[in-house]
């Protein structure tokens, strides 16, 4: 049985977190601390919100600073370990060759998981027939569901979301919103939500930290990090 | 093996009639190739020239020193030139070099082990210099695809590791591909020889008047050594690259 997690601890806690890409400065002493729930992470286009993402399960280190995941710097974990509890969806889809059904498989084997397919895809919004689909033959919104089902496989406790509707359109992006939203109300799973349109962080999280150029403008409560 | 024929310095002159010949096709088609014709007409004779000395100086002196360190010399160019051909990989030239040095030691010393060759310099430079030519163009070609595959499947390699994989097992499919590409081209020739195309040591024997017999027989010795030792350097070249795309927290590195 799962413990129940008390929301309101911090996940992450970044201290002077800075990180250059060549002599751009992407992240510039980022000082933050991101709760269990639902977070979302907002700011305009190049503002540094999926890089920040990426350093949460260390598919990228920081230049200088330090990031603690429950307390304890991440650079202590083994990254396949923290990768296969903290898992992080793409902007893009990108599965494996092969059936729904196997990319799952895959996923849940390097975590050492059961796999119950059916629970995976309902979670994930899909019908148990999607299993045996090519993912070459699915739409971008089934292949964005697929990634997300197959992120769930490894039972993950929190999922990194880099703007997940936003190759979607407005009916596909409303399905997956409310795909979330269930999953947070069936599943005891913390949200990470890279977005860059406020009304969608409002829809989907309860806290926001907001980047402008690299720094945090403002965080904490929606009304305190939108304003 | 087969009786030696002697070619004169006319005959190789009268030849260059056929290279006047490509030249002025390219000249009347506009392919803008004479200057490249001529270079590597003077390239292949200078070349040739030296290593047809170097040779007959190695043989004369038929010590097994002279010939391995002929063949790493060749095996540290085939490095460096393979490398120039595989200019997304970072720190392709260990890879390349280790790859090639397996490949020729490993296959040369099976022969000999065998028995198909005796350990004298006129088995062993040729035939290693046969190897090490294939093995730098395979280990180059696969280099070269492994490169173009990391670099333009960046997203799907991130994804698999998103989910925990091993830099290994996340880099496997690319591996895999360019591997293939590596050896592909001598596979596929391997098949079709004979039908379509007599390769090289076949034909050079023939010249020479030996038996037909014995020019299949030591043409499919090579073939099987060539496939050998392109498929070694080709594996050991991408299992060693592929590595240096990753750093050691399993990160796909950010290049150029």
């Amino acid at each position: 049985m799962r413990t129940v997690r008390d929301h309101a601890a911090v996940l992450f806690e970044l201290r002077d977190v800075s990180l250059a890409r060549g002599d751009r400065l992407v992240l510039d002493s980022v000082n933050v601390e991101i709760h269990g729930g639902a977070t979302a992470i907002v700011g305009l286009s190049g503002s540094g919100k999926s890089t920040l993402l990426r350093l949460l399960n260390r598919l990228a280190d920081p230049d200088t600073g330090v990031i603690s995941y429950r307390g304890k710097p991440l650079d202590e974990y083994d990254p396949l370990v923290l990768r296969r509890e903290v898992s992080l969806v793409p902007q893009l889809p990108s599965l494996l060759k092969g059936t729904v059904e196997s990319n799952l498989r895959y996923a849940a084997e390097l975590a050492g998981k059961e796999l119950d397919v059916a629970r995976c895809l309902g979670h994930a919004g899909l019908d148990p027939g999607f299993a045996e689909r090519d993912v070459s033959k699915l739409s971008v919104g089934e292949q964005q569901r697929a990634m997300l089902a197959r992120a769930l496989a490894q039972d993950p406790q929190v999922l990194l979301l880099d703007e997940p509707t936003s190759a979607l359109d407005h009916d596909a992006r409303d399905a997956i919103e409310a795909t979330l939203a269930s999953l947070r109300a069936e599943l005891d799973i913390s949200l990470i939500l890279v977005s860059h349109d406020p009304e969608q962080a409002r829809r989907l999280a309860e806290r926001a930290v907001r980047l402008k150029a690299g720094r945090v403008a403002a965080c904490g409560s929606l009304e305190e990090a939108l304003a | 093996m087969s009786p030696s024929i002697s070619v004169s310095l006319g005959q190789v002159a009268a030849a260059l009639a056929l290279v006047a010949l490509a030249a002025g096709i390219s000249f009347w088609r506009r392919t803008d190739l004479e200057r490249d014709i001529v270079v590597a007409t003077v390239r292949s004779f200078v070349q040739l020239t030296a290593i047809g000395y170097a040779i007959k100086l190695i043989f004369e002196a038929d010590t097994i020193w002279l010939v391995v360190a002929l063949l790493s010399v060749m095996v540290l160019f085939g490095a460096l030139t393979a490398r120039s051909r595989a200019k997304k990989v970072p720190g392709a030239f260990w890879p390349l070099l280790i790859g090639l040095a397996i490949a020729a030691a490993s296959t040369l010393g099976l022969v000999v082990a065998l028995g198909i060759f005796e350990a004298t310099p006129r088995y062993l430079v040729p035939v290693g210099g046969m190897m090490i030519g294939n093995a730098m163009t395979a280990s180059a070609v696969a280099l070269n695809r492994l490169g173009d595959e990391v670099t333009d499947s960046r997203a799907a390699i991130e994804a698999t590791l998103s989910l925990g994989a091993t830099a290994r097992e996340a880099a496997a499919p690319f591996v895999r591909r360019a591997l293939r590409s590596g050896t592909i081209t001598l596979v596929d020739s391997t098949k079709t020889t004979g039908l379509i195309f007599f390769p090289g040591t076949m034909v050079g024997m023939l010249l020479a008047g030996a038996e037909p017999t014995d020019a299949v027989r030591l043409q499919l010795i090579l073939l099987y050594l060539l496939l050998g030792s392109t498929a070694i350097a080709a594996l050991v070249a991408t299992g060693l690259a592929y590595r240096n795309f990753f750093t050691s927290a399993q990160q796909l590195r950010e290049l150029g």
